[in-house]
C-alpha cells in the first residue's frame, strides 16, 4: 500500500504583505510541490483549519493570499512574521495548458491569487497573458504592481465604481474582447455568478475555460463528503477545485447553490440569505 | 464468475461491500456516484432530528495505518434527509441503510418514526459515536441496559423496516451488549465504530492536532479487532451483521465475511483507494471465489473453522 499521510507540518511566517486593507500575502519557506489552481489546508492551532488556494510557489517558497473574511482568516491577518501554522496538502488538480499558448485569465474580486500563481508559471512556458481583473473599486485590486511590470502579461482592469480602469463588470465587454483576441484557453476564479458567465461566455465562442470552484471543505482528500456536487455528487477537493466548463455545465448547483457545513443549500439569489 | 448477490434483512444487494455512514454520504447524488463506484448499498451520514453542528477543523487525519476522525456528526437535521431520500428514490440504484442517530430516546423515537414512513430499506441506529461524549456522555452502545432501551423504543415505532444498532467496539464485552439488543428486537448488528478515542500530539506545537482533541480510529491498523467482534457477535447473537473496521481489499472483505458479516461496510478505504474502491473490491472478491470454486458468496459467511 502507498505511504500515505495527512497530518499537518508546521510552517513559519517568513513574511507578510499588506495587499489591501483586508488581504495579506504570507510567505513561508516549504517545499510545497503545488501546481496552479491547487490549494492547501491551512491550520490556525485552536481555532480551524480552512482550504487555501496557492497564490505562488517558487519551490522553496510558497505564499498564500488571506482574504480577513472569517473566524480563523481574521485572525489569521493577525499574525507576525515568526508566528507558525500548520498546512496540509497541495491537494486538487490545477490549471492544464501548453508552452507558448495564449491565455486570457479572468479574475473576480478577491478569486485572482491561483491566477496570480498561473501567471508566474505559465509566463516560464513563453504564454501570452491577458489578465482581467474586476474588482467593486481599485483599493480592492490585488498585485496590481507586480503584474504591470510583468512582461507578457496585458493587464486589464474593469472597477463597479470606476476607480480604475473602466467602469462597470469585467464581464461586460468580455465577449467582444474574447471574439477580438481569440485565446486559446480561459481561467477563472471569482465569485462564483461571475465565473457561471465566463463559463457561459467561453462555451459559446468554443474556447476551453476551466474554472476555479469553491466549496465547503473539511478533509480536503475526499473523504468528508462536504463539497459534493450536484448532481453527480463528484468531489470538488478531488475533482476540482479547477473544472472544465464543460463538467459544470452538467452540474446543476453551480451558480445555483452551495452547502453549509451541516449540508443545507444555501442559495446564491436567496433574498432571505444571511 | 462467483455470484456476489446477498440478501440482508430481506433486501437483496448486487455485492456484499456498503458505503459505511460517515464517509461523504451528505447527499442523495453522492450516494448514487458511490454505487456508480461499484458499492452494493449505502448507508447514509448519521442523521438527527434537527440540525446539528459538527466538530471544527481539523476533523480528519491519516497516517498509512490508521485514520484519525472527530467530525461530529454534521448534520442539518430530518427534513434536509426527507429530501434527499426522495431524491435517491427517484432513481434509485442500490438499497438505502439510514444511519439515524440522537441525543435521547426521544429524539431515537421521533426519527425512526419518520423514518418507518420513507422508502428506506433499513434502519441503522448509531449509538456508538465515540465523539460526541463531551455533548452527550457516554454512548448509548457502551451500556448494556440503554442499548436495549433504545432499541426496544426504536423497534417499537419502525413498522417494518429492519433494524441494525451500529455497535461500539470500546467495551469490555461487546457480546454483552449485542445480546441485550438482540433481547430488545433488534434484527442486526453493524459492528464495528471507530475505536478509542485516540489521541495524536504534533510535537512541534506540543498539542493535539484534531479540534476535538481525540477521535474515532478506523483505518487498516482495527481490521483485526473488526474482524474478532464480528465474530463473538455473530457466533453469541446468530443475526446478520454488517462487518466495518479496517476492510480495504477482497480479501479483508471475505475474512469479515468469513467471520460472521453479510455485507462489509468500507469508509476510511476510500482514502486508502479512491472512490472506486468497492467496485475493487468487489472485483477482488469475485476473483478469489472463481479461484477457490466458491459459486455463492453467500456460502462463505460465519464459516471460518475456530
Amino acid at each position: 500500500m502507498e505511504n500515505k499521510t495527512e497530518l499537518p507540518q508546521i510552517v513559519e511566517i517568513k513574511q507578510i504583505v499588506t495587499e489591501t486593507p483586508d488581504i495579506k500575502t504570507f510567505y513561508f519557506d516549504y517545499h510545497l510541490e503545488s501546481k496552479p489552481g491547487q490549494f492547501v489546508m491551512l491550520w490556525l492551532p485552536g481555532v480551524d483549519e480552512v482550504p487555501m488556494s496557492v497564490a505562488l510557489d517558487t519551490n522553496n517558497q510558497f505564499a498564500l493570499t488571506i482574504y480577513a473574511r472569517g473566524d480563523a482568516t481574521k485572525k489569521i491577518c493577525k499574525l507576525k512574521e515568526g508566528d507558525k501554522l500548520g498546512i496540509r496538502g497541495p491537494y486538487g488538480t490545477m490549471f492544464n495548458y501548453k508552452e507558448g499558448e495564449h491565455l486570457a485569465l479572468v479574475g473576480g474580486g478577491y478569486g485572482t491569487p491561483p491566477l496570480y500563481f498561473l501567471t508566474h508559471e505559465a509566463l516560464k512556458k513563453e504564454c501570452k497573458i491577458d489578465f482581467l481583473i474586476g474588482a467593486h473599486t481599485k483599493e480592492k485590486l490585488l498585485y496590481l504592481k507586480t503584474l504591470q511590470g510583468l512582461e507578457g502579461v496585458n493587464l486589464h482592469i474593469a472597477t463597479t465604481d470606476g476607480s480604475l480602469g473602466e467602469k462597470g463588470h469585467i464581464t461586460d465587454n468580455l465577449e467582444n474582447f474574447l471574439q477580438e483576441n481569440k485565446p486559446d484557453r480561459i481561467m477563472t476564479c471569482g465569485p462564483e455568478l461571475l465565473m457561471k458567465k465566463v463559463g457561459e461566455i467561453g462555451d459559446k465562442l468554443n474556447i476551453q475555460t476551466q474554472i476555479s470552484v469553491e466549496r465547503y471543505m473539511k478533509c480536503g482528500f475526499g473523504v468528508c463528503g462536504q463539497c459534493t456536487l450536484d448532481p453527480l455528487g463528484i468531489r470538488t477537493c478531488v475533482s476540482g477545485p479547477v473544472m472544465s466548463s464543460k463538467v459544470l455545465n452538467m452540474l446543476d448547483e453551480f451558480g445555483q447553490y452551495t452547502r453549509d457545513a451541516q449540508g443545507k443549500k444555501q442559495y446564491f439569489n436567496n433574498p432571505n440569505k444571511k | 464468475m462467483a455470484n456476489l448477490k446477498v440478501k440482508y434483512l430481506g433486501t437483496a444487494f448486487a455485492n456484499p461491500t456498503v458505503l459505511a455512514s460517515g464517509v461523504t454520504g451528505v447527499t442523495a447524488s453522492t450516494w448514487k456516484s458511490v454505487v456508480r463506484s461499484g458499492a452494493g448499498g449505502i448507508t447514509t451520514k448519521s442523521i438527527w432530528l434537527n440540525e446539528h453542528k459538527g466538530h471544527p477543523n481539523p476533523t480528519i487525519i491519516t497516517t498509512e495505518h490508521w485514520m484519525m476522525n472527530a467530525v461530529g456528526l454534521p448534520d442539518a437535521g430530518l427534513n434536509k434527509a426527507v429530501e434527499e431520500i426522495a431524491e435517491y428514490e427517484k432513481d434509485k440504484p442500490a438499497p438505502l441503510i439510514a444511519s439515524i442517530v440522537g441525543g435521547n430516546e426521544e429524539e431515537f423515537i421521533k426519527i425512526a418514526e419518520k423514518m418507518a414512513t420513507l422508502p428506506i430499506d433499513i434502519l441503522e441506529i448509531n449509538i456508538s459515536c465515540p465523539n460526541v461524549e463531551d455533548e452527550f456522555g457516554l454512548p448509548f452502545a457502551c451500556v448494556a441496559t440503554d442499548a436495549k432501551r433504545i432499541t426496544q423504543a426504536v423497534k417499537k415505532v419502525a413498522g417494518n423496516k429492519p433494524v441494525v444498532i451500529k455497535l461500539s467496539p470500546n467495551v469490555t464485552r461487546i457480546t454483552e451488549i449485542a445480546e441485550a439488543c438482540a433481547q430488545g428486537g433488534a434484527d442486526g448488528f453493524c459492528l464495528i465504530n471507530t475505536l478509542g478515542p485516540g489521541l495524536y500530539i504534533n510535537l512541534e506545537l506540543r498539542m493535539p492536532v484534531l479540534a476535538n482533541k481525540v477521535g474515532g480510529i478506523s483505518g487498516p491498523a482495527i481490521k483485526p479487532l473488526a474482524v474478532k467482534m464480528v465474530h463473538d457477535v455473530y457466533k453469541a447473537t446468530g443475526l446478520p451483521i454488517i462487518g466495518t473496521g479496517g476492510v480495504t481489499t477482497g480479501k479483508d472483505a471475505l475474512e469479515m465475511m468469513m467471520a460472521g458479516a453479510t455485507l462489509v461496510g468500507m469508509g476510511s478505504a476510500v482514502y486508502y483507494r479512491g472512490i472506486d474502491v468497492f467496485r475493487k473490491v468487489a472485483n477482488e472478491i469475485s476473483e478469489w471465489c472463481d479461484k477457490n470454486g466458491v459459486k455463492n458468496v453467500e456460502e462463505i459467511i460465519g464459516t471460518v473453522k475456530m
